[in-house]
This record gives structure tokens, C-alpha cells and sequence, in this order.
């Protein structure tokens, strides 16, 4: 399965679940839910860290936190 | 509870909600700003009084702004203090009433942390921010309808044009008379049957969640006992609790149910222009040149004012204490009395007052940067930069006004989250090149380069200090790589991060940030700087009273012999006497008893340097950099009878300002923002011994 570190800016899909426990619950507090729709804003300069819409805001986040969240992607 | 007594009401709220312009419309000017006790988190008191619309009796209030959180489960230290005031009935600063900020145009976020909140079952009211963006956007909320559901009362507000600041007043004076509990909004109960009942039986609790709470964090809540501690912690083991799960499972079901809520009382229009600007700004501001092009003119834009527009009101204050000590100085009778105020305390005081300008300049260009969002942009493009050197995206404001002053540098490192990289910045923040040592670099280099000297097309003195800069940034950045390894974090760092929509910043928030920082400048670090003032001033002023007569009779028929005077009494002062007790230490650096005295003065602020120097050479105009310098140049080393000051001292000395922790006032900061004696410790031993090595590194190779 992808995680979110693997999609593109522009690029659409659905929360599926979290691989660290710990920062799962961060995230889900703050709106990433399994389930709730994720969309990659842009990319830092240096290509990390990401910015994405989550609930209709945006959330940055480090590519190493990223690769924590799997994520089905919508075409 | 009764309207007689003080009522104490909290406001709780996400980052950037909204929540600081709020209290700031609540209580003006009449905030109290400190510390929590034990750790560095803003304490932020501010009281008022509500009259009541019938009776016309004033009600005393009590407003706590609660650091900013996205639920009340503390990860952090400001979300730990956060939790304890709400899940804590025992806690001074627990609140009878709480207002949650909601902001309207993240409603789903914000519901979050507000239904955990009226979970808690104390009074809460729902302030509904942000109002003015989402009617912009078409979007609508049914507000009679989400108190109804949520089951308290819910009050838009717009806390800068002060719109519905009087109805939330009124709603705490109705909340407090007649409350009547909401239904949970989420039953968590089941997650935990047993363990749940038999804390709410233990604590006699009524809400549900509270006990939830307390058997997911019993360990860090201060106002259990030992023995209760260990009870619910047997007990969670006997009926296999696993809080990591139930939280959340607690998390999924509360946002199911906020769905739910949301469907019913919002409507979105069919086509959002939500966050347009933003994202326009966006495209331009985290651009991978245009962003980072911004950035440097903002940086540059901050140093300037820093550096440069700061000197006026700098000189202004300067001048002012110049002309009070020259006044109280010819008032009182001279003695020792005379010396102590004029020299110790009005001289200490001067030192203090003058930084006000430089911190008012920073926290005006830090506020507006907070303010409007954009910088978590700034986090946002350079992060990746300095997370290899154990900083973050946060830390290069302080990092870069560090170039100016260490002071308002070290404050400014308050808005890094994560401890561990805000301690690395306030430990490497003063290596880089203040401006304080420009005076001892601009002497030092003079003496060490001749003024016409080039090297290609460049004037040799200017790439010396440009040189040291340089020597400053790149020390800075090294040892926050080697302090990476070394500092073990308690909590783990996050990067997860809010970017807000740009706004205009509010006014009156940016010119309250800068008042309260100078405030908590002059008064907690103020103290200190003052009390060690007065110890060196003891130092240099005093020594074994026979030597002092000795001087006195020796130029007791001789006219205008004050520079002569003072020449020895500095010599003979207890300063002098460390200074000539420390050169053993210091020879191997090539520095001798004379620059001892000025190592020891100097602490005091490093410019005192050149003013020390001038004193023991004996010359009389120490504003005169030439003078100065002529004779230390004309000065010969007893032993070889050559010049003393060869480039290799020279080049020793300036590398010892570079690295060596002399300012006071710094130290001082540093205790402040880090709530303990040891940073400043630590801080000062290591900065020592990098100078130490340093000067004698250079000047055992160049002699």
C-alpha cells in the first residue's frame, strides 16, 4: 500500500491507517482520520517537508511523518 | 457557586484560533504575564469586571489563557499544563466556567478539543471566531442549532472589532447561575467500564470523561497522590487498560460525531473560494526562489531594524542616563554612597534600559510574522536545512537576530515547540556575533591590520570582520550538530504543524507582545543584571585600603592627575587583584594582567572592553578609538621590549570575545527562559572553554 510521503502535489486520496502508534494519535486529533480525504498542497523547496489539506486546512509535516500515514489513492 | 466570590474563567482553544485576541479584548492592559511554576510555558492572567445587566453589581473576573491545544492530551509540556488546570478540580487555576474558542472557518478541528472540553462537565460556552471569513466564503451556520446539540450556549464573536464581547460577559454571568449539565457527546464509558467507575467513586467525579482522562494519565496528573497513583495504576493493570487504544477509539468516535453535527448545522455553498488567497500567497512565499529571496529581504528588513534603526532611541537612552549620573553624581555628596549609585546601580540600570529598543524592534517584526501566518511558511521552507544541524525551521530567527543581540534572541526562542531544539538555539544563539562586539573587533583589528591594506580588491580589515562573523555562524551551527547527540529529549519532537490562512495582523496583539516582552526583560532578568552590576562595580571601585591611601597621598600636591588616579585604583582594586591572580592562566593566550582586568569588567557587557583598557593605558578620552590604540600600540612587552600587541595577541584576544560568554545580562535571559541555573551554567563553561582553546590555539601557532 502507499503511503503519503509517495503521492505528488496534486495528487487525491483516502486515509487507510497508521504504522506509529504514537504520532497516529496526533494526527487523528488534528483531523487525519482513516477514512477522511487527504491532498498533497506542495512540497517544501528542498522537497521536504509536505504541506496537505486535511478537513479544509493545511498541514505541514515532515516526509518521515508522512511515511507513517498509508493512504489509498483516488485517480 | 455565587456571584460574590471571584469567578475564574479559562480559555481554551486551538493554536491560532483566535484565542490571544480574544483575552486581549477581554482584559487590555490588565494581563499579568509570567511563568508556571517549574517550566517555561507563558502564564498569561488577566482580570475584569462583568456587571450584570439586572442587578448592576460588578462581578470580579479572572481570565487564564491556556496554551493553545488540539486535544487535551498532553504531549506537550503546554498541553500538559493545559490538561492539569481543566482535569484537576484541585488546581489553583482550575476554572467555574470555560470559554472554548472555536474557530468557525475550522469548525471540525475545533470541535475536537471543545466537545473533550464540555465532556469535563464544567461550564463551558462556545465562542464561535473567525465569523467574518466564513460569511465571505457563503458558508452558513445554524447556531441555535449547535448549542442546542452541543447543550451549551454557542457566541460568535470578532474579538478585534470587539463584536460580541459583551454577550459572552453576559453569557458567563447567566452560565454561573443557572448551569445545567449536557449529556456526554461522546459515551467513552464502555472503553473502560470498571476502571472508570471505581476513579469516579475514588476522586468522586462526576463526569465520565474526567475519570477517562485521569486512567489515561495518571502518571503526569501533580494533584494525585503517591498512593492513588499507584492504585489506579494496579487497577489499569488487572483489567488490561490500553489508553493508547482507547484514546483512540475515543478520537474516532468523537469525530464521527462531529460529522454528524456538522452536516446538521453547517452549510457549505456548491462552489468554495475557500482559502484562495492563501494559496496564491502560498505559490509565491514557499517558492523555491522567490520564497527564499523573501525571506532574505524580510531577514534583511528585521536586521536593519535591529542593527541600525535601533541605534537612535539606543543613543537617546544612552544620553539620558549620561546626563542622570552626571546630575546625581554632582548632587549628592561624593564618597562612597555617590559611587555606589552613580557607578553601580544608574550604570547597571543603563545597561538594562538600553536594550529595550533592540527587543521592542525584534517582538514588532516576530508578532507580525506569528500574526499573519506566515511564519510557519518560514519553518516551512527551512526546515529541512537545519534539522540536520538538531534545529528546526523555528529556530532561524533567533538564530539570525543572534547577529544583533543574544537578549531579545534567546526570548525569541520561546516559539520553538519542541524542547529540545529550543534549548540547542538558546545555547548556540550567543556565538553568533552580537553587536556589542563590534567595539572590541573594530579596536582589535586596527591594531592588528594596517587601515589600507588589500587583499585583491578587498580592504583587508573589513574581510577580518566579516571573517568573524563568518567564525560566529559556523561555531553556532557546529555545536548545535555536536549538542544533537549529546541532549536527550523527553518528549518526542513533532513537526506536524498548522499552516494558517494569512491575515492582517491585529495591532493591539503585536503592540502588547512588544510591551510584555520588554516588561518580563526589565523585571526578571533585570534583577539579576543589576545585582551583578553592583558586584562588579564593588570589584573595581574597592581594594586593600592601605594601597588606595598609598595612591591618594602619592597624588595628594599633584593637579590633573584623575587619569592617573584612576589608572591605579584599578590596579589595586580587588578587580586588579583577580586580574593579576588569573595571568598564569591566561599568559599561554598571550594576555596579560592588564587584559585580566578587562576579561573580569567586561562581563558586565562585552563593549566595556575598550573603556576598561582605556582606564588602565591611562588615557583620558576612551571614546577616542585612535588614542586607545596608539597607546596599546606604543606598549612593550617587559620581557622581549618589543611591542606588545602583536598580531598574534591581537588575533588571540578577538578570538576569545568571539566565543567567550561575557555578557550578564545574556546569562541572565538564558535563566530566565530556561527556568533553571543550569543552562546558564552549562551555557557559560562551554563557551569559556571554546574561547580558551581557541586564543591559545592561534596564539601558540603565531608566536
Amino acid at each position: 500500500m502507499k503511503n503519503l510521503s509517495n503521492l505528488e502535489p496534486g495528487e487525491k486520496a483516502v486515509i487507510d491507517s497508521f504504522s506509529d502508534k504514537e504520532l497516529a494519535l496526533k494526527l487523528m486529533e488534528m483531523g487525519c482520520l482513516p477514512g477522511e480525504r487527504i491532498y498533497i498542497e506542495r512540497k517544501a523547496p528542498l522537497g521536504d517537508p509536505i504541506a496537505v489539506s486535511i478537513s479544509g486546512y493545511l498541514l505541514s509535516m515532515r516526509k518521515s511523518e508522512a511515511k507513517t500515514i498509508f493512504v489509498n489513492e483516488i485517480k | 457557586m455565587t456571584l460574590s466570590q471571584k469567578i475564574k474563567v479559562a480559555l481554551v482553544g486551538n493554536p491560532n484560533s483566535g484565542k490571544t485576541t480574544l483575552f486581549n479584548a477581554l482584559t487590555g492592559l490588565n494581563q499579568k504575564v509570567g511563568n508556571f511554576p517549574g517550566i517555561t510555558v507563558d502564564k498569561k492572567v488577566g482580570a475584569c469586571q462583568i456587571s450584570q445587566l439586572a442587578s448592576k453589581n460588578k462581578v470580579d473576573t479572572e481570565f487564564i489563557d491556556l496554551p493553545g491545544t488540539y486535544s487535551l492530551y498532553p504531549k506537550s509540556v503546554d498541553e500538559s499544563v493545559t490538561f492539569q488546570i481543566l482535569c484537576d478540580s484541585k488546581n489553583e487555576h482550575h476554572p467555574n466556567v470555560n470559554i472554548i474558542i472555536a474557530d468557525a472557518s475550522n469548525l471540525k478541528r475545533s470541535l475536537c478539543l471543545a466537545t473533550q472540553v464540555i465532556d469535563l462537565n464544567t461550564p463551558c460556552i462556545l465562542a464561535l471566531s473567525m465569523m467574518d471569513l466564513i460569511t465571505a466564503d457563503g458558508v452558513e451556520i445554524d447556531i441555535d442549532l449547535l448549542s442546542d446539540q452541543l447543550g451549551i450556549p454557542v457566541v460568535p464573536i470578532n474579538a478585534r472589532k470587539k463584536i460580541g464581547i459583551g454577550n459572552l460577559k453576559q453569557a458567563i454571568i447567566k452560565i454561573i447561575n443557572d448551569f445545567e449539565r449536557p449529556s456526554c457527546f461522546v459515551d467513552i464509558k464502555n472503553l473502560a467500564p470498571e476502571l472508570i467507575g471505581n476513579i469516579q467513586n475514588e476522586l468522586t467525579l462526576k463526569s465520565d470523561y474526567n475519570a477517562f482522562q485521569i486512567a489515561c494519565n495518571y502518571k503526569t496528573i501533580t494533584g494525585l497522590s503517591e498512593k492513588e497513583k499507584s492504585h489506579f495504576e494496579g487497577l489499569a493493570k488487572e483489567l488490561k487498560f490500553n489508553p493508547k487504544r482507547s484514546q483512540a477509539t475515543e478520537t474516532v468516535r468523537r469525530y464521527k460525531a462531529i460529522d454528524k453535527l456538522i452536516d446538521a448545522c453547517v452549510k457549505y455553498p456548491e462552489f468554495s473560494k475557500n482559502n484562495s488567497l492563501t494559496h496564491k500567497l502560498d505559490n509565491i512565499l514557499t517558492h523555491p526562489i522567490l520564497g527564499f529571496g523573501i525571506f532574505l529581504a524580510i531577514l534583511f528588513l528585521i536586521f536593519q531594524a535591529v542593527f541600525s534603526w535601533s541605534e537612535y532611541p539606543m543613543e537617546i537612552i544612552d544620553n539620558a542616563f549620561a546626563q542622570l549620573s552626571q546630575f546625581v553624581g554632582n548632587s549628592l555628596p561624593q564618597g562612597a554612597l555617590n559611587s555606589l549609585i552613580v557607578d553601580g546601580i544608574i550604570a547597571g540600570l543603563g545597561g538594562i534600559v538600553i536594550f529595550i529598543p533592540q527587543i521592542a524592534f525584534l517582538f514588532a517584526f516576530i508578532a507580525i510574522l506569528e500574526d499573519t501566518g506566515y511564519m510557519s511558511r518560514v519553518s516551512f521552507i527551512t526546515d529541512k536545512l537545519l534539522r540536520g544541524f538538531g534545529l528546526s525551521g523555528r529556530s532561524i530567527i533567533p538564530l539570525l537576530s543572534g547577529a544583533a543581540c543574544a537578549i531579545p534572541a534567546v526570548m525569541s526562542a520561546r516559539t520553538i515547540p519542541n524542547w529540545k531544539e529550543r534549548i540547542i538555539t538558546i545555547m548556540v544563539v550567543p556565538l553568533m556575533s552580537c553587536a556589542a562586539r563590534l567595539p572590541v573587533y573594530t579596536l582589535l583589528i586596527s591594531m592588528m591590520i594596517p587601515a589600507n591594506q588589500k587583499w585583491l580588491i578587498f580592504n583587508l580589515q573589513g574581510l577580518t570582520m566579516m571573517g568573524f562573523y563568518l567564525i560566529g555562524f559556523v561555531s553556532a551551527i557546529s555545536i548545535a550538530w555536536i549538542m544533537k547527540y549529546i541532549l536527550k529529549s523527553k518528549e518526542r519532537g513533532y513537526f506536524v504543524m498548522e499552516m494558517p490562512t494569512y491575515k492582517v495582523p491585529d495591532w493591539k496583539t503585536v503592540g502588547l507582545t512588544i510591551f510584555e516582552k520588554v516588561k518580563v526583560f526589565l523585571i526578571d532578568a533585570g534583577k539579576i543584571i543589576v545585582a551583578i552590576s553592583i558586584v562588579l562595580w564593588g570589584l573595581s571601585s574597592y581594594g586593600p585600603s592601605d594601597k588606595f591611601q598609598e595612591i591618594e597621598e602619592k597624588y595628594q600636591y599633584s593637579e590633573n592627575a584623575e587619569v592617573e588616579i584612576a589608572s591605579e585604583k584599578l590596579e589595586a582594586s580587588y578587580a586588579g587583584i583577580i586580574g593579576k591572580s588569573i595571568e598564569p592562566v591566561i599568559s599561554p593566550l598571550g594576555f596579560d594582567w592588564r587584559i585580566g582586568i578587562s576579561l573580569i569588567t567586561s562581563f558586565a557587557a562585552r563593549e566595556v572592553f575598550v573603556g576598561t583598557m582605556s582606564t588602565i593605558y591611562s588615557v583620558g578620552d576612551a571614546d577616542n578609538t585612535k588614542s586607545i590604540r596608539e597607546k596599546l600600540m606604543s606598549h612593550k612587552n617587559p620581557n622581549t621590549g618589543e611591542a606588545f600587541f602583536t598580531p598574534a595577541v591581537a588575533l588571540s584576544l578577538m578570538l576569545f570575545y568571539a566565543f567567550a560568554m561575557q555578557c550578564m545580562s545574556t546569562l541572565a535571559i538564558v535563566y530566565r527562559e530556561t527556568n533553571s541555573w543550569k543552562w546558564p551554567i552549562i551555557q557559560f563553561i562551554y563557551m569559556s572553554l571554546l574561547a580558551y582553546l581557541a586564543s591559545f590555539a592561534a596564539y601558540q601557532l603565531l608566536s
